[in-house]
Parts: C-alpha cells; structure tokens; sequence
C-alpha cells in the first residue's frame, strides 16, 4: 500500500516538474460565485502566440483571452455561474504553429454566504452600531446627556423671528442632490423644524427645489409641519416648488428669486457643489441671514465665509436630533461621539504601528 | 397604519442593504443594485411631478401679473420649445417622431435640440459658472482681513498657497540655495495643501461619516421620522 502511495507521488511530482507552463483557475474569493481568477507563467518556453479556452460543463471550447505575456493573471467574469464546472486549457505555439503545450484545470465558482475581506469593516460597524444603541435605550431610561450647544440650530428662531419681523419671507434651499444623498435627507429634517417655526410665526417660506423626488417629499414636510403646529389653513402648497435639474440652472432661478424676493433669512441645508458660493454670496449681497450646513469638505470654506452661521459635516446631520430634543435621538449623537473617540484612538495606534514598521492593523482594516 | 406601513417599509429595506454589503451571494448581493433600478424607475416618473409644478407655478404668476411676470412666459416658452424640438426631430443619436429633420439640420449644420443645447444652454451655463470668479475674489477680500490671530493666520497661508501656484512663487523664492529649499514657495503651498488641508478635510469628512451612520440607524430604528413629515 504504502509503495502504491509512494509510487502515485512520484508520478505526480514528475507530471508536475515536467510541465513547463505553470496555470491554474481558481474560484474568485468573496464574490456571488461569477468569477474565475486565472494565473499562469509561461516565462520557461519561447512561444509566439499563446491562449486561453474555456469549456463551459462540458460543451465546445470558447476563447477567453489571447494572451500577451509570458506571466500574468486575468479574471474571467463573463457569463461564469456558480456550482458549474469550467475546464480552462492554457495553450502555447511556437512560430511554426506547432503546439508546445497545452495546461488544463478544472474550476467550480462558488458562491460565498460572507465576505471575509469585510470582517473590519463589519466589526467596527457592530462596535458604533451597539454603541449609539446603548447611549438611545440609556437615555430612553431617562439618563441626562450633555450635548454643546451648536450655534447655527441655535440661530434657527433668530432667523424665523427676523423674516417674520421685517415681513420678509424665508428661503429654504436642500442641496441640488436627490433623496438617495444623506445630506438632502438630513436637509429636509431642518426643513420640517424651519416650517413649523415658520408656521407658528406666520412668516412666508419659499423652498425651490430642483429634484422632483425631493419636491414631492419637501411639500409632504412642510405640509405636516403646518398641520403640526396647528395651522394648516396658511399652508401654501406652491410655496414648495421646482425649478430645474440642472445645477447652474437652479442658481440662475434661485438668485432670481433672492433679488426679487429679497428674503430675510435663508437656510442652505444639503449637498452643494460649485454653485455654493453663488448662493451664499447673492444672499450676502441681499442682506439675508444665513444658515449653511454641508458635509462637502471643498464647499464649507465659502459657506463659512459668506454665511452667519455653518454647520459642518457631523452637524448638518446632527441637527434634526439637536433641535427634537427628544432624549433616544440625542442619545445617537453620544453613541457617534464614541465611534469618533474609538476612531481617534485606532489612527494614533496605527500612526504608531505604522512608524514602527507593523502593518497589521493597517492591512485588518484596509478593505479591498 | 399610515405611518406604520413606511416604517416598516424603511426598517426592512435599511436591514437588508446592511445585510447585502456583507453577503455576496444571491440574492443579496445583486438586491442593491436592483433597489438602486426601482428607486430609478420611481425617479423617472416622478420628473412629471417637478415638470407640472414648474407649469403650475408659473401660469399662476403669469395670470396673477405678478412682479417680472414677463420673465415667466419666457421659462415656460423656452421649456416648450425644447421639448417640443427633442420630441419631433429627436436628439444626436435619437430620431424623433419625425425622423431626423434633415432638412433643418442640413441648414443649421445639426439637428435643432443640439443646436439650441450647444449654443444657447451651454452659453447660458458657462455665463453663470463664470460668476463664481467674481465671488470668490469678494468672498476672499472678506476671509483675508486680518482682525483676529485666525484671520491672520489664513491670510498668511492663502497668500503662501497663492504665491506658491504661480511662476511669481517660483521666482521668488528661486535663488535660495540647496539646504534652504524647504523655503521654496512652491513646496511651502504643496505642504500646506497636502497636509494640513487634507487633513482638516478628512477630520470633516470622518465626522460626517459618523453622523450619516448616526442619521441612518435612527431613521431605519423608526426613531427620527421627520422626513415622513411627522415627529
């Protein structure tokens, strides 16, 4: 038996040893099964035309790639399904067209139920998840919880109290990106807070929108935050309304509307691009109060100019929790203040590490 | 039930994109993707909602003569126009209802839609972008009075970073010698922007991070309702 076993490993070996090209397929890891990674090293031979074929559970062979270089890798996801057997054959000619060589292997494609290039990735979002949970259901026990004082919310009744003194009406814009952007959706929370300010001072509010997505969920808000505060018989429904999907064309509308209209206060409350500045400075110009609040990183510096008040980053979307007051939501913005701290600590340990030459947890966390 | 049936609608969906980044496999891996269509498909749909509000107000402040009334007509003119061009003579690559209008277009040089898009929208479009110039040198001359040791210290640094990006910059600071190169202005801006900057920037965008994670978990918990207009 043992002789039989030792005799298998030897012809193996020689097989192995005697075969110049080096190819194999294999399962392409952490993906839905529709992909073959294939590797092969032809540097040992002289060919001048070399190529790989695929049979697909054993039907005619179809061409895959013509290959260019000795040594290489390629991903095969055309057409590939998982649990399938695909027979990949790497051949070889040399310049008479005479076949070198011809390597074959044999590949199922599998589907994975986990993506384990994620595992950091899933472990700091469960630690920031369990955090913000515990500090919601903490303060739901009716714990106090200390939350600084942001001045831009702060200003909110300032700027409302103003327009309605001055007769003037306040303008409202959520950003020029669609509701799948945090940002427009963290917009139109303060928007619902601006209106029913705004309803309970009866001061005018005027919100041109240029998504239509966001115009029927921005009515929908306003609407409510009138009914809200009891006064459903001053909502105007076409104080919400569209202007246009295009960005320069939306500025145009808009600082038409802030040099007729002359609002008294605006509120800049999204995602902006280059078009912020043109905002921020026509209300400028008008004498308007501002609120900004954007986590575009190259767009804050001019809001924080041109504006009285900016919210940055972290406390656009801190702002609907801020200002309900409501103990679970600010019990949230604890929790995200932890996640900052573990992030705080995780860069110096990785500065550290990385100084001296460790690269662990920067190739843990590193997702692919 | 009202309010019920959306939340319940909103938990599920945010559970199972959660779910989907970590699970390759079918069907949770392509369900992103294929929401991503759906919400596609409802956008589209929804641009009749935007383009009847855009009728609806405009005809309102036409028929009421209000202030500048006149520019209304001009909005709700050049909308129809460019509709009604796109839908008989189509666009670059798409015939309309009546072919291709080559007879226009062999006139005018290309077809109506393109002609309009290329020397009027985009005219209109670069016209307004170019005003930012102007506001950014008068948002700057605000930024840059040195009142306090902050405005200071920003003026200080643009006046780096700007000497810095131009061939004044350079010449400046040209001459110095080998061991004094760290002075140079060019490398003085290229320091400034590609460290404190970048990582001023990445503090915001870390923060802003946590806080879509923190808006997200309470809006799929059900805990912030604003957005369905409610409390």
């Amino acid at each position: 038996m043992k002789k039989t076993i030792l005799m298998l490993f030897l012809f193996s070996a020689s097989l192995l040893f005697s075969q110049d090209i080096f190819f194999e397929a294999v399962d392409n890891p952490n993906d839905d099964g529709c992909a073959i990674q294939l590797r092969w090293d032809a540097s040992n031979i002289s060919s001048t035309k070399m190529n790989i074929e695929r049979k697909d559970d054993g039907g005619e062979a179809s061409l895959v790639q013509k290959v260019d270089k000795a040594e290489g890798e390629y991903m095969d996801g055309e057409d590939i399904k998982p649990s399938i057997e695909y027979v990949y054959c790497f051949s070889a000619w040399d310049e008479n067209d005479q076949l070198i060589e011809k390597v074959e292997s044999v590949v199922f494609a599998k589907a994975q139920w986990f993506n384990s290039e994620k595992i950091s990735l899933l472990i700091l979002a469960l630690i920031i998840t369990a955090a913000i949970l515990f500090f919601i259901y903490s303060a739901k026990s009716g714990k106090e919880l200390y939350i600084r004082k942001i001045a831009g919310l702060e200003s909110i009744d300032e700027s409302v109290g103003r327009a309605t003194e001055m007769g003037r009406p306040i303008l409202f814009i959520p950003g020029i990106l669609d509701l799948d952007d945090m940002q427009t959706i963290a917009g139109l929370t303060i928007l619902g807070k601006v209106a029913h300010k705004a309803a309970e001072y009866d001061a005018e509010i005027i919100v041109p929108v240029c998504r239509s997505m966001v115009l029927s969920t921005a009515k929908e808000v306003v609407k409510e935050a009138y009914l809200k505060a009891g006064r459903p018989d001053a909502y105007n429904p076409d104080s919400v309304f569209y202007l246009t999907d295009d960005q320069f064309g939306y500025v145009a509308g808009v600082d038409g509307i802030i040099m007729r209209e002359k609002p008294a206060a605006n509120f800049l409350m999204g995602a902006f691009y280059a078009e912020s500045l043109i905002l921020a400075e026509t209300g400028f110009a008008s004498g308007a109060i501002q609120t900004a609040g954007t986590a575009m990183p190259s767009q804050l510096p001019f809001f924080v100019v041109a504006c009285d008040y900016t919210l940055i980053g972290e406390e656009l979307f801190a702002a609907s929790a801020y200002l309900s007051k409501e103990p679970n939501q600010l019990g949230s913005l604890k929790g995200q203040d932890l996640g900052k701290a573990l992030f705080v600590i995780l860069l110096a340990i990785g500065i550290v590490l990385e100084i001296s030459g460790v690269h662990f947890l920067k190739d843990f966390l590193t997702v692919y | 039930m009202k309010r019920k049936i959306p939340l319940l609608i909103t938990f599920l969906v945010g559970v199972i994109i959660i779910i989907s980044e970590f699970i390759p496999h079918k069907p949770f891996g392509q369900i992103s993707g294929e929401l991503e269509k759906w919400y596609l498909i409802i956008a589209g749909f929804a641009i009749i909602l935007g383009q009847l509000s855009l009728f609806k107000v405009n005809l309102f402040k036409i028929r009421h003569r209000q202030k500048n009334w006149q520019f209304f007509i001009l909005t709700l003119l050049s909308f129809i126009l460019m509709v009604s061009i796109g839908i008989f003579w189509g666009t670059e690559n798409h015939p309309g209802i009546f072919g291709n209008g080559e007879t226009i277009s062999n006139t005018i040089g290309t077809k109506p839609f393109d002609y309009l898009f290329d020397n009027v929208y985009q005219n209109l479009q670069a016209t307004m972008f170019s005003l930012l110039a102007f506001f950014i040198a008068s948002a700057a001359y605000r930024a840059f009075i040195a009142r306090t040791l902050e405005s200071s210290l920003l003026l200080v640094a643009a006046i780096l970073v700007m000497l810095g990006n131009t061939s004044l910059g350079s010449a400046l600071t040209g001459w110095l010698p080998e061991s004094l190169k760290f002075l140079h202005l060019p490398r003085i801006s290229e320091f400034i922007m590609k460290y404190p900057t970048t990582a001023g920037q990445r503090a915001i965008m870390i923060g802003a991070a946590f806080g879509i994670i923190g808006s997200s978990l309470r809006i799929i918990l059900g805990i912030e309702r604003s957005y369905l207009g409610g409390k």
